[in-house]
């Protein structure tokens, strides 16, 4: 089986559709049509940079370029996880805490897939790396960010009930054990959802890519198995981390709630 | 015996002691500093300043055990659960009874209850912990007439039977009157003692 090479032309009939949708928004007055345009023109900018990068990167695989690109992607995802946060700490704990617990989770999960399950030669080859990697911190992004944003939250608008708690004399752990718990799961709901529903109702974009691109389907779904099963465990690890140094950072050393230790 | 030393929160500077069993009760104008004293007595925030429970301090023991015995009833009641006897750890009928409770209240909700009710049944759930100190912060401000007598006997009690040093903050000069063994008045950036 052949892979279908696109041309640009394939690619331009393609953002036709795009601009024929933000032609009807103009039409219908709906005013979605900058931003449909602008976000398709970031993609393609964004899509085709990386695409370079990459080749590059392919060009010259030795484990120096493939760990910078690896911390600029961290650094990235970092700064979303702050961006993505109503409350987030203020000074270095708002960028370090999600920024560390996806570092030592998501590098720790691609790293274990790398060597142990994958054992490619040598095992931080890009082409397994870059995108095992960005799938990681793409997902764990996403999942670190819902928990905090719930966790610091939570405990702006629940202030007189922990220091109630507090008062009766609980712990901060045994006061903010109802938050901490919900807080993960809140953090967990996308990737569970996406399990429970690859396959019946979605096919997973890198599975869909794969085939794609003519790899067996049997193939193609263990791979897929496994990174949902990295990605699973590697999100519900980094916000298992950063839920708890959140919270642990939410009290001070006389277990006393410091709100004045988030921004705004 | 609470010993409170040189207490400073904002601009307000608080030396005073309480002897068991004594009932000190604070007032001054709302915005004055008397419930950020009882935080901050409670180590519910920073603060400058020795606070010791029978000579021992406040920093010698860990914060929940401070709490745990230094214990702090804020000016509205706080509930984290549906039912309130999840709120409870062990329970004192009579108690209970003197707050005009029978023992079908654990399995109320909320929700459900007044006001009132709440207040009650949180100044049970701070006796309920057996704290050495109580730190009351207006605890009858949202309760009836008859209600406020049965609070006050009850506490009264507590404070014979326990021996405990108590810290009322109340704005009814009717109610310090009859409970206040010293009363003391914020005024301004100061706390004045009034004799009686």
């Amino acid at each position: 089986m052949n892979l279908v090479v696109l041309s640009y032309g394939d690619l331009a009939i393609a953002a036709g559709l795009i601009v024929l949708l933000a032609g009807l928004s103009l039409l219908l007055r709906l005013r979605v049509e900058r931003q449909l345009l602008i976000a398709g023109l970031r993609t393609t900018v964004q899509l085709l940079l990386i695409g370079l990068v990459l080749k590059a990167l392919f060009a010259h695989a030795t484990l120096f370029w493939v760990s910078l690109m690896a911390l600029v992607m961290l650094l990235i995802a970092g700064r979303e996880v702050m961006a993505r946060q109503k409350r987030p700490f203020a000074g270095i704990w708002g960028y370090a805490l999600g920024t560390g617990s996806m570092f030592v989770s998501a590098f720790a999960t691609t790293f274990f897939a790398l060597l142990v399950i994958i054992g490619n030669d040598p095992w931080y080859y890009p082409q397994y790396a870059i995108p095992l990697l960005g799938m990681m911190l793409g997902n764990t992004m996403t999942g670190v960010a819902l928990a905090l944003d719930r966790l610091t939250n939570f405990a702006w608008q629940q202030q007189a009930v922990i220091e109630t708690r507090l008062a009766l004399g609980q712990e901060w752990r045994v006061a903010m054990r109802d938050n901490i718990r919900e807080s993960v799961r809140i953090g967990l709901i996308p990737i569970i959802n996406a399990m429970a529903a690859a396959g019946v109702v979605s096919l997973p974009g890198m599975m869909t890519g794969q085939i794609l691109s003519g790899t067996p389907p049997m193939e193609a779904v263990k791979y897929q198995i496994l990174i949902m099963f990295m990605i699973t465990a590697g999100t519900g690890f980094a916000i298992l981390l950063a839920t708890w140094l959140g919270a642990r950072r939410l009290f001070d050393e006389r277990q006393r709630l410091r709100l004045d230790r988030l921004k705004g | 015996m609470l010993t409170i030393e040189h207490l400073q929160v904002q601009e307000l500077t608080l030396d005073l002691e309480i002897k068991p069993g004594e009932t000190v009760c604070l007032s001054g104008p709302s915005g004055s500093g008397k419930s950020l004293l009882l935080r901050a007595i409670a180590d519910l925030i920073p603060h400058r300043g020795r606070i010791l429970l029978a000579g021992r301090a406040c920093e010698e023991m860990p914060a929940h055990l401070w709490r745990r015995q230094v214990s702090l009833l804020p000016a509205e009641s706080q509930w984290w659960a549906d039912r309130v006897g999840d709120h409870f750890a062990q329970l004192a009928a009579e108690e209970f009874a003197a707050l005009g409770f029978g023992p079908e209240v654990l399995n109320w909700q909320l929700a459900r209850c007044s006001t009132g009710e709440r207040q009650r049944l949180a100044i049970l759930r701070l006796l309920s912990h057996r704290p050495r100190v109580l730190l009351l912060d207006e605890p009858t401000a949202s309760l009836d007439p008859a209600s406020i007598g049965r609070v006050e006997a009850l506490v009264d009690e507590y404070r014979h039977k326990h021996q405990a040093p108590i810290l009322w903050v109340s704005h009814d000069p009717g109610q310090i009157a009859r409970v206040a063994d010293r009363r003391l008045v914020i005024n301004g950036a100061r706390l004045e003692e009034q004799r009686s």
